[in-house]
């Protein structure tokens, strides 16, 4: 088995007395697929954060492709991590182009080197290359969040974080963008975790699912797995959810019809 | 044009190159300290509220006294470096100046930085972290030019309100466009006091529409027009400043004068007479009453003109009055001692307090001394300017002769003059050296009792110059050698209403009319 790509050991994260994570432990390996899911105030996001130093465990180590994280510069491991998250962030004054090449410039990439970059990642989350030269008021939400996954590969990093990313688009749209980046998560081998309160998505695309609850896991596992193995009701309720949705979705357009 | 308005345009280049030099370095050093204490406010909101207050506070302080202000405060701190290193400085003139206008442009600039800063979407500065920017590549790449159109609606409030305050640099010995406000106030040369509003105020508009202009290329983030701002506030600054350099050679002597006509008058004379002699000079007009002393004990002026009750009381704070001779004599030696000031002699006259009268009136009264006045008072009303019956010189007149007047109403100066010919007051307080005594033909009643102090006009002279014999030998011609009629002909002809002289006309004239030495 090779060394896992992220390796969260006994993480504990407090504010004030709040136990946003409560002794967590979690190993992705390399390639593989992650949602993290749970009700709101589980900890899912704030463990996300703990990988890329957005947040910083009060307990426990990280490491990431084998190094500990703590004690080295926050910047520097993340510009080796890809971030995307529902708000997006887009810089809004710079250009798509400008925004998109933003970590390989902090790298310090020549000028013709980032421009090749941009073009490759335009082409990769399948926005025209003309583009580049707008600014990102002038483009639609699920525009503005491929510019945001572009971003954050332009770097070819090997690891992906993403928070809700599709969770403010329409369901057409978000649909769509979630089986590209399944597809983009396959063609360039990354390891990607994602946080999630959509069980149907976490079903739908990735491997493995992590469920949260109150600061520690509940349950992780493929979701197959988790439905014959769990016995926490919360967990069993969660997963039952898409099965049950479509089932009610399925009766009432039979019905309608 | 007007010959008024030539005088003024005349000088423009001078006062508006100071005035832009002020200004400008007023305004780039408060946003050097207003920038990263906005930032540091914008990071923390326990240092937030009280920086943000303190630059309100400071706002609330009337600008002229925080110009005011700096100035005792900054000859102390140079006492003290002249103590510690050796090495004094200029308390008087820019940096006072430049130290006030800075701390006056700070609030809206801190304000508006501190807002804009916060006010940067947090998940754009989440993205920052999140992409792997440092703290600082985050503020210099993200927050402050997103912050920058908010900042520079903060710069632009500065900027008008520092051009407008930089007017009142003139009476700290800061040559500025307040100069021609200032002296048009004191001569009544309304025509001056418009020239230095119209061109503050349009100096002001022009820089706010520069930087809106670079205001404007921030927020429509339209690099052109930022570039076309900057450039043209660039060349503006270097056209402001380019009469200084020659206006820059190091003036050997420094005349000083306070804010009223007489002032003016004496200044230009002792100034023309050392250019006569060959020196440089320059002008310290509009120097407040105590500011003017302690600037030339402190070596920053070489020389004015001071009346000898004033410095008296307020210097040796003396309430006595061993009369003209005696007091002169006492000073003579006292701020020498002290100070090492040089009283070179009194003028040959005196700008004192003094009662006067309508001739006529004074006839039909038989009223010619204070003590025949004090007998009419209860029938008449006594005129005064707005601070003489505050003063001590007033009490103490009034405890020698007790008078008790049916009525004592104040007024400002020039309508004090016609309440008196208008009959709406009998008698007033006037200056004895005032042009409109000799003008309007009035009495001037006298003090059989010493009760008023002697105002000698006495030269006074810098410690440093004391030996200095070419300023001396300029001067000394100028002792015991102006009477008392001369000096009014001199005030009258700044003053009157029609046909005025310049200060420098009148000293000219003046000196035409000196009278041989006693």
């Amino acid at each position: 088995m090779p060394s896992p790509a992220i390796e969260l050991v006994d993480i504990e994260k407090r504010y004030g007395a709040h136990a946003a994570l409560d002794g967590v432990s979690l190993s992705v390996g390399p390639g593989e697929f992650v949602a993290l899911v749970g009700a709101s105030g589980s900890g899912k996001t704030t463990l996300l954060k703990t990988i890329n130093g957005l947040a910083w465990p009060d307990a426990g180590t990280v490491r990431v492709t084998g190094d500990l994280t703590a004690g080295r510069a926050p910047h520097e491991l993340r510009r080796r991590i890809g971030y995307v998250f529902q708000e997006i962030g887009l810089f809004p004054h710079l250009t798509v182009g400008e925004n998109i090449a933003i970590t390989p410039k902090l790298l310090g990439w020549d000028r013709a080197r980032m421009a090749a970059r941009v073009d490759e990642l335009l082409d990769l989350v399948a926005l025209p290359r003309e583009v580049a030269a707008r600014l990102p008021a002038a483009l639609s939400g699920g525009q503005r969040q491929r510019v945001g996954v572009a971003r954050a590969l332009a770097a070819q990093p090997a690891i992906l974080l993403m928070d809700e990313p599709f969770g403010a688009l329409d369901p057409v749209t978000r649909e769509e963008l979630g089986a590209d980046y399944r597809a983009l998560h396959e063609k360039l081998s990354l390891t990607t975790v994602m946080v999630t309160h959509d069980m149907t998505e976490a079903v739908l695309l990735t491997d493995r699912v992590v469920v949260l609850k109150a600061g520690r896991i509940v349950a992780d596992g493929t979701p197959g797995h988790l439905l014959a193995t769990s016995r926490d009701p919360d967990v069993l309720a969660l997963l039952e959810a898409p099965r049950r949705q479509a089932e009610r979705l399925r009766a009432r357009l039979e019905t309608a019809s | 044009m007007s010959p008024r308005v030539a005088d003024a345009f005349a000088l423009l280049s001078e006062y508006l190159g100071w005035h832009v030099l002020l200004s400008a370095s007023a305004l780039a050093l408060g946003l050097l300290i207003s920038l990263p204490l906005a930032v540091a406010a914008s990071r923390s909101p326990r240092l937030r509220w009280p920086v943000l207050a303190l630059a309100g506070l400071i706002q609330t302080i009337p600008s002229l006294a925080l110009l005011a202000l700096f100035y005792p405060l900054l000859l102390a701190l140079s006492a003290l470096s002249l103590a510690t290193f050796g090495q004094g400085f200029s308390a008087l003139g820019f940096l006072p100046s430049l130290l006030a206008l800075t701390l006056y442009s700070m609030l809206p600039i801190l304000r508006t930085a501190t807002a804009g800063i916060l006010g940067v979407d947090p998940a754009v500065r989440e993205a920052a972290d999140g992409v792997g920017m440092t703290a600082r590549q985050r503020l210099l790449q993200v927050e402050l030019p997103l912050a920058m159109p908010v900042i520079m609606a903060g710069v632009r409030t500065a900027a008008v309100w520092t051009i407008g305050a930089a007017t009142l640099s003139t009476p700290v010995g800061q040559t500025s466009l307040g100069n021609y406000i200032f002296a048009g106030l004191q001569t009544e040369n309304w025509v001056f006091v418009l020239f230095g509003c119209a061109a503050s105020a349009a100096l002001a508009m022009i820089v706010d529409q520069l930087l809106g202009l670079i205001e404007t290329g921030a927020a429509r983030r339209k690099r052109g027009l930022v570039v076309a701002g900057v450039a043209l506030l660039a060349v503006g600054l270097v056209a402001g400043l380019l009469p200084l350099a020659s206006f820059g050679k190091p003036a050997s002597y420094v005349v000083g004068a306070k804010n009223f006509s007489e002032q003016y008058i004496l200044a230009e004379l002792m100034a023309e007479r050392l250019e006569g002699a060959g020196a440089q000079v320059t002008r310290k007009e509009d120097l407040g009453s105590a500011v003017a002393y302690r600037a030339l004990a402190a070596g920053e002026l070489d020389v004015y003109v001071d009346y000898s009750g004033t410095l008296w009381t307020n210097v040796l704070k003396r309430e006595d009055n061993p009369g003209r001779a005696a007091v002169l004599a006492e000073l003579t030696t006292e701020l020498k001692r002290r100070d090492g000031v040089i009283v070179l002699g009194s003028l040959g006259f005196e700008n004192a307090y003094a009662f006067a009268m309508r001739a006529d009136r004074a006839r039909a009264l038989g009223v010619t001394s204070l003590a025949d006045l004090a007998r009419e008072a209860p029938r008449l009303t006594l005129g005064s300017d707005l601070e003489f019956l505050s003063r001590p010189e007033w009490k103490g007149v009034d405890a020698a002769y007790g008078f008790n007047f049916k009525a004592e109403r104040s007024f400002q100066p020039t309508f004090m003059y016609r309440a008196l010919s208008g009959g709406e007051a009998d008698v007033i307080s006037a200056f004895s050296s005032d042009g409109r005594i000799a003008a309007d033909r009035l009495v001037v009643l006298t003090d059989p009792k010493g009760a008023l102090p002697p105002y000698d006009a006495v030269i006074l002279i810098s410690p440093k110059r004391a030996g200095d014999t070419r300023l001396i030998e300029a001067l000394r011609p100028l002792v015991g050698a102006i009477t008392v009629e001369a000096m009014r002909a001199a005030n009258y002809s700044v003053d009157r209403d029609e046909g005025k002289a310049t200060p420098a006309e009148a000293a000219r004239a003046l000196e035409r009319n000196l009278s041989a030495r006693p």
